[in-house]
This record gives C-alpha cells, sequence and structure tokens, in this order.
C-alpha cells in the first residue's frame, strides 16, 4: 500500500511543476539568454571588424612602436616593437603603484594619529585635510597639481633648492641618488650570506629554554648582526656611488630626476589615498577599547610592549580589510596618468590602440594588466590579514 | 561663622582661555612644539591663499559661467534646464513636507526619512544661495528665487497632501519628464546629449548612472546570494570582474567597443555611451553593498516568510530585501557621493562636463595662466556637492543608529 501511495504521488506532480526540473529550466534558461546576448554582440564584433578590415589576432604586436615614450625604467627606443612599449608602460604604473602605496600608507598613519592627537590644532588640521581631499575630485586635483602646481615651477635654472641638494622645477624634481659599483654584486652575495646566517641564529637560539637571556633577545641580535654586515661590507666594498644633482646648462646632471608627470600623479595619489588611509587609520586606532589598552598596563606591559603586543595587531585587524581597498582603488586610480600625460599602461595603450586600430585586442592587454595587479594586490593582502586574524578556538 | 572655610576660585590658568590653551594646545612640551609647527603651517597656507585671493582675476569663470552651468546648450532654450530644476526644487520640498507629518503617525521609519528629507531640502537649499552667489544676470537670478519660492509651495503642498504615496509617484514620474524636456520631444527642438555640458552633465551622468545602476546591482547582489549555481557563478564573475577595473578604461571602452559590439548604423551619442558605463561600474559596486545588507538579515526573517505562505520571491520582495536596503541607504548615499565624483573622468575622452569645460577653459588664450582660479571653482563646486551629501549620510546613520548596534 504505501509503496503505491508513494509512486502514485510522484507521478501526480507534473515535470513542469517539480521545482528540481523547474530549477535546472531556469539555468539552462539563464545560460540560453546569456549565450543569445553574447552572440548578438559577436555577431556585430565580426559585421564590424570586416568593415574596418581588422582581425582579431595579435600579431600586430611585433609591429614597430614608432612613438617615442617620455621616461622609461628599462632601454627603450622608438624602433622596438608595441609589445615593448606595453611593457615600459607596465613599469611605469608599477613604479607609481608600489612606491604610491608606500608614501600613502606613511601619510594617512601620520594625519590618522594626528586626527586623534589630543592637541586642537593639530587634530583640527587633519581633519581639515582629510574633509578637502576626500571631497574633490582626484582628476581636479590631478589637474591642480600639475598645470598649477608643477609646471609653474621656475625653470632649471632658477629652480628651488631644498636642504640636501633636492631642486625642484618645472622639468622635475632632482634628488640625490647613488650609481653602482662594479662591487655591488659582491656586496649582494656577503648580503645575502649575513642573513641566512642571521636566521639560521635566530632558528637555533629560538630553542634555547624560554628563560634563557639570549633567547629573549634572539631578534634584536639577528637584526644587529644584519646591519652589522650589509653595512660592514659596504665600507669595505664600496658598492654603491651617491651622485648629487647639479644645474648645468638648461639641465640637472648626475643624481636622478623625477619627471614632472610623475612627480605630479605620485603626489596626487599620495594626497588623495591618504586621507582615505587616515581615516581609517582611525576607526581603527578607536576600535581597540580604552579598557583592553588600560589592562595591558595593569598586567605590567610597558608603554612600548602595550602598542606592539596589544593596541597595534588590535587595530590592524580593523584595519587590514578597508586598507586593501584603498590600496586596490590607488591602483586602478593610477590610470588617470593619462590625464597629465605620464607613460602608464593606459597611455601607452591608447597610443598603441590609436596607431594600429587594433581596439578589442589592446583594450583586453589593458584589462588584464589590471586585473593581475589587482589580484596580486589582493592576494598579499589577504595574507597579511590571515595573519593577523583573530584566532578562535 | 567668620572661619568657614572660603571657597577657592580655580586658578586662573586652570580656566577660560588660558585653561583652553593649556589644556588643548600646551599640555605637554612635545605638544607645545607641535602647536607652533601646526600654527606656521597655518600661517604658510594663509599666507599663500591671501596671496592668491589678492592677485586672482576671476573673468574666466565669469565669461565662461554659461558654459561651466549647461555647456554647450543653445542658449534660448536654456529655460529648459531651469524648469527642470525648479520642478525638482518642488519635489525636494514636498518631499521634506510629507515626511515632517508622516513622523507622527511613524516614528520609527518616519524618524529616518525625515532627516533625509531634510538633510536633501537643507543642501538644496545652500546650492540655491551659493549659486546665487555667482555673477548671474538678473533674470537667472529671478529663476533662483522662484525656485526657492517653489520650494517652499512644494513644502506646504506636502503638508496638504500627507502622502508619501503621491510624492513617490511624483519623483517617479519626474526623472522621465525631466529627461524628455531637457532633450526635446512633442515639439519642443531635440538638443543631443552632445551639446549638454558642464554641471548639467555632470549631475546628469551622475543621476542616470545611480537610478540606472541601482535595480541592476539589486539584482546581481541576490543573484550572488542565489541557490542557483549557475546565476551565482555569473554574478561573481561579472561582479569581481568588474570590481578589478579601472573605470577610465571601462569609460574607455564603451566609446571605443560600444559602437563595435551593436549592429551598423545604429549610432548612440557619447554621453549615452558614457552613462552605460558608469551604470556597469557602478552596479558591481553596488552590488556588493547591497549584499552587505542582504547578509544583515538573520535566516529567521526568510523561514518565516516562508512558513506564511510566501514563495522565495515574494519572501524576498517584502520581507527582506525593504529591510536590506534601508540598512545599506547610507553607503548608498556613499556610492552616490563617489560616482559623482567619478563622472569627471569623462573628461579624458573629451566629454564637456565641469571637469572638461574646466580643462578647455584653462586653456583659452584669453585667460592664459589663469588656471588655477578655474580649477579652484570647479574643486569647490564638487567639494559643496560631496560634503554636503557626505554630512546627510552621517545624520542620516545617526538617526538609523548603525553606529549604536
Amino acid at each position: 500500500m504505501t509503496t503505491r501511495t508513494r509512486v502514485s504521488l510522484h507521478s501526480v506532480v507534473p515535470f513542469y511543476r517539480d521545482l528540481r526540473v523547474l530549477r535546472i529550466l531556469a539555468q539552462i534558461a539563464f545560460v540560453l539568454f546569456i549565450l543569445a546576448v553574447g552572440y548578438f554582440f559577436y555577431s556585430n564584433l565580426i559585421v564590424g571588424l570586416r568593415r574596418f578590415g581588422t582581425t582579431l589576432t595579435f600579431d600586430f604586436l611585433r609591429g614597430n612602436a614608432g612613438f617615442a615614450l617620455a621616461e622609461s625604467p628599462i632601454e627603450y627606443d622608438p624602433s622596438e616593437p608595441y609589445l615593448k612599449a606595453f611593457l615600459v608602460g607596465i613599469l611605469n604604473t608599477l613604479r607609481v603603484i608600489v612606491v604610491g602605496i608606500v608614501l600613502a600608507s606613511l601619510l594617512g598613519l601620520v594625519i590618522g594619529v594626528a586626527r586623534l592627537s589630543t592637541n586642537w590644532l593639530v587634530s583640527k588640521l587633519a581633519q581639515a585635510y582629510v574633509e578637502i581631499f576626500r571631497n574633490t575630485p582626484l582628476l581636479v586635483q590631478l589637474f591642480f597639481w600639475y598645470f598649477v602646481g608643477v609646471l609653474k615651477l621656475p625653470r632649471v635654472r632658477e629652480s628651488f633648492n631644498l636642504p640636501g641638494s633636492i631642486f625642484l622645477s618645472n622639468r622635475g624634481l632632482a634628488l640625490p641618488w647613488f650609481n653602482l659599483n662594479a662591487s655591488f654584486g659582491i656586496w649582494l652575495q656577503y648580503a645575502a650570506g649575513g642573513i641566512v646566517i642571521a636566521l639560521a641564529v635566530y632558528v637555533i637560539l629560538g630553542r634555547l629554554p624560554p628563560t634563557f637571556f639570549l633567547r629573549r633577545w634572539r631578534g634584536i641580535l639577528a637584526i644587529v648582526f644584519v646591519l652589522a654586515n650589509l653595512m660592514w661590507n659596504a665600507y669595505a666594498l664600496n658598492p654603491f656611488a651617491p651622485t648629487v644633482p647639479a644645474v648645468e646648462g638648461f639641465n640637472f646632471v648626475g643624481g636622478t630626476t623625477l619627471s614632472p608627470e610623475y612627480a605630479a600623479l605620485l603626489f596626487g595619489l599620495v594626497i588623495y589615498t591618504g586621507a582615505f588611509i587616515a581615516e581609517i587609520v582611525r576607526a581603527g586606532i578607536l576600535a581597540v577599547p580604552r579598557g583592553v589598552n588600560e589592562a595591558s598596563r595593569a598586567l605590567g606591559l610597558s608603554y612600548i610592549q602595550t602598542l606592539r603586543l596589544v593596541t597595534v595587531p588590535l587595530a590592524l585587524r580593523v584595519i587590514i580589510p578597508p586598507l586593501t581597498n584603498q590600496y586596490l582603488n590607488l591602483s586602478k586610480n593610477s590610470s588617470l596618468a593619462i590625464a597629465i600625460g605620464y607613460a602608464d599602461v593606459f597611455y601607452v595603450g591608447q597610443t598603441i590602440l590609436n596607431q594600429s586600430g587594433q581596439t578589442l585586442q589592446v583594450i583586453v592587454m589593458i584589462m588584464v594588466t589590471y586585473l593581475i595587479i589587482s589580484l596580486v594586490i589582493a592576494v598579499i593582502m589577504n595574507f597579511l590579514n590571515a595573519r593577523f586574524r583573530l584566532v578562535e578556538r | 561663622m567668620a572661619t568657614a572655610t572660603e571657597t577657592l576660585k580655580p586658578p586662573v590658568t586652570e580656566i577660560g582661555v588660558i585653561g583652553w590653551l593649556r589644556k588643548n594646545l600646551f599640555s605637554s612640551p612635545f605638544n607645545a612644539l607641535l602647536t607652533l609647527l601646526a600654527l606656521w603651517v597655518i600661517y604658510s597656507f594663509a599666507s599663500g591663499i591671501i596671496g592668491f585671493v589678492l592677485s586672482a582675476d576671476w573673468n574666466v569663470i565669469v565669461t565662461n559661467l554659461r558654459l561651466f552651468m549647461v555647456g554647450r546648450y543653445p542658449i534660448d532654450q536654456v529655460w529648459r534646464v531651469q524648469a527642470s530644476v525648479s520642478i525638482l526644487a518642488f519635489l525636494v520640498g514636498a518631499n521634506f513636507g510629507v515626511a515632517r507629518r508622516t513622523g507622527i503617525d511613524a516614528p520609527q521609519i518616519g524618524g529616518q526619512w525625515r532627516a533625509l528629507s531634510r538633510s536633501i531640502a537643507a543642501a538644496v537649499a545652500a546650492l540655491f544661495l551659493v549659486l546665487a552667489l555667482l555673477p548671474f544676470q538678473f533674470n537667472d537670478r529671478v529663476w533662483l528665487v522662484a525656485s526657492l519660492a517653489l520650494m517652499a509651495i512644494g513644502f506646504g503642498f506636502g503638508h496638504l497632501v500627507r502622502s508619501r504615496r503621491v510624492v513617490t509617484y511624483l519623483w517617479l514620474l519626474s526623472l522621465p519628464v525631466i529627461g524628455a524636456m531637457l532633450y526635446g520631444v512633442a515639439g519642443l527642438p531635440r538638443v543631443a546629449t552632445d551639446l549638454w555640458g558642464g554641471l548639467l552633465l555632470t549631475f546628469t551622468l551622475a543621476i542616470v548612472g545611480i537610478t540606472g545602476s541601482f535595480p541592476l546591482g539589486v539584482l546581481l547582489a541576490v543573484g550572488r546570494q542565489s541557490s542557483y549555481p549557475v546565476m551565482r557563478a555569473f554574478c561573481i564573475l561579472y561582479i569581481e570582474l568588474i570590481r578589478g577595473l579601472p573605470l577610465v578604461t571601462l569609460i574607455f571602452m564603451a566609446q571605443r567597443l560600444l559602437p563595435l559590439f551593436l549592429p551598423e548604423g545604429l549610432n548612440v551619442e557619447s554621453a549615452v555611451r558614457a552613462m552605460v558605463a558608469f551604470i556597469i561600474f557602478t552596479s558591481a559596486y553596488l552590488a556588493e553593498t547591497v549584499r552587505g545588507g542582504l547578509q544583515s538579515i538573520p535566516s529567521g526573517q526568510t523561514e518565516a516568510g516562508r512558513a506564511l505562505g510566501l514563495n522565495s520571491l515574494q519572501s524576498l520582495r517584502l520581507i527582506i530585501l525593504p529591510q536590506a536596503l534601508r540598512a545599506v541607504i547610507p553607503a548608498i548615499v556613499g556610492q552616490f557621493i563617489s560616482l559623482f565624483k567619478d563622472t569627471s573622468l569623462v573628461a579624458i575622452v573629451g566629454l564637456l562636463d565641469l571637469a572638461g569645460i574646466a580643462h578647455s577653459a584653462a586653456s583659452q588664450s584669453a585667460f592664459l595662466g589663469r588656471n588655477q582660479e578655474v580649477y579652484l571653482f570647479i574643486a569647490a563646486i564638487y567639494w559643496i556637492g560631496a560634503s554636503s551629501m557626505a554630512l546627510a549620510s552621517r545624520r542620516l546613520e545617526r538617526s538609523l543608529g548603525v553606529g549604536d548596534r
């Protein structure tokens, strides 16, 4: 009896009211819809490409670029292929992103702490900075820094001379730098050896009983050893040759010169992102309950120990996820370089696109570049986040 | 009684101006040093600003004011823009009027809504007052005053009808009406969006971007949470792909690739292509915001809906989404603020929004070297818009009690 009832019940529900069937049908319909939309675009694209007489291959990348780039971290000249020019663009983008992330973090940290200062004037000043730069578009700020800031600086001969041989002119920012001597390679090997020895010592001392004096100081010992090794060998081998910029004719000689475009872009990105990071840092510090700090002091930890072992780890837990977003924003915003003519990957890509007419391929290349950069930043920050995450039992 | 203890006044160093200074500026040698440093920073900025104000020449703004406001919108048709603004002013007033009345009946929901409508009304009124400071012609000033008056009339109207539904329908009706009036239908000469510019284009892009991306964003958020693997995979792919790309590349792609992907002969105006880019971009971010709201709703709510006999679509529409969306209103306002700032990126592809107009005005030969005035002017406009919205969202957050929970 029971078996028959179940069978008959099953056969009573027609397939078009069976939820399991409906779910699959709905998904098939969705896929078909997406495919139809995709096919519509694709067929238009094929017709369009035939009209323009272009194809969908990447062969054009081997053709001569034929355009010069204002700055390049590697050797590049116009007779080299498009692919090389694109690579230069990627390197220029990375140059802005890496330096920008470091500087924006430092600025954000300082401003975020200043915002919480008990000094009324300092905290109001920090607040004014944050409010001004967060609520205006980055593009307008970049226009301002470049066209009003950098390009209106004096010419090279009358450039501002800041302390420490730093020159500020409309040709950019000239800084003291260093060249590498032939002994640099040997120095690098010695440095690596020193780090390996220090690590080994650190691990071995870590096996000593916890109360042992040397075990408690092993971190400092290792760092001191590495630094001493680096400096002694730098003194003995002389791997760096410092050069100082000087005005000669219409240009700078020696040192290193940051182009006006690079300087303006970096400055704009750092100032803009710094304002956002400052708010994140402030929120992170405020998120640590005061009682936790007080409890840590009551347990006998010193101020520095409290900061290092209690406050910072707790604050970082709140800070890292939004900070990741800001780093991603900074890297994506670096594409605004095109507004002031800095040769980043987007700028170079657009030049290639205009010259070769291969719209789709170049846009895909640009997008893939940014996606990879975003992915790398996200992976690194997720790793950090996992390190500082609350360990739950 | 002569020996009664005399009440000692606090020492002069602890109260009043001196006490405040000691407490807030000179509490320790380090703080004193910081104060001096801050004073030096303020002094150098102030002297720079005073020097700039004394030497500034605002003629470049005065001459190009119409460009900054409406771009190349034909001068004999500008009344259409003005009428649109007046309609919006009326609606903002009506909104506030209704909100004040309904707040009494339903204090919980009314309170939030009242706070938001009050902030919006205050921001719009402030905007009119700021505009009145600009060197407009006489009849434009008359229009500004008339709009303010319309706002007051709208407030009275809202007070009288006391119906949120009527005002909501008026809002929904107003957007297509305004769009049609600006673009030109039914006998009005057509003004293609290529001629729109300045603040008009900036606001159009921002408003179309947020209203267009809202339904798409909600769909994507729901899709990402759905139990259908195909839909979920598609939504995750879309959201993460778009969020990994810079907005400029999307705007650029929409300009260059959209014509390739559409049938031959179908020509989409440049500003519309930019709108498509903004909708694609913002919907991905909005989806993540809305997802946050969806996740904040306990699963008991869905189960209760099912227990009441609602199907999953009904319980989503009637139970989950209203609560989820209300929880993320401040975040959506934040999204709108960044969209408002991001509209400036269309200047890169040659559209003449506020930033684009500024860029071209700064390079006019008649006003060579006057670009600081231009950029500061538009920066001020963006700043007023963005920070007043930020203020509104902060108030709303407080009235929602988001921080208290």
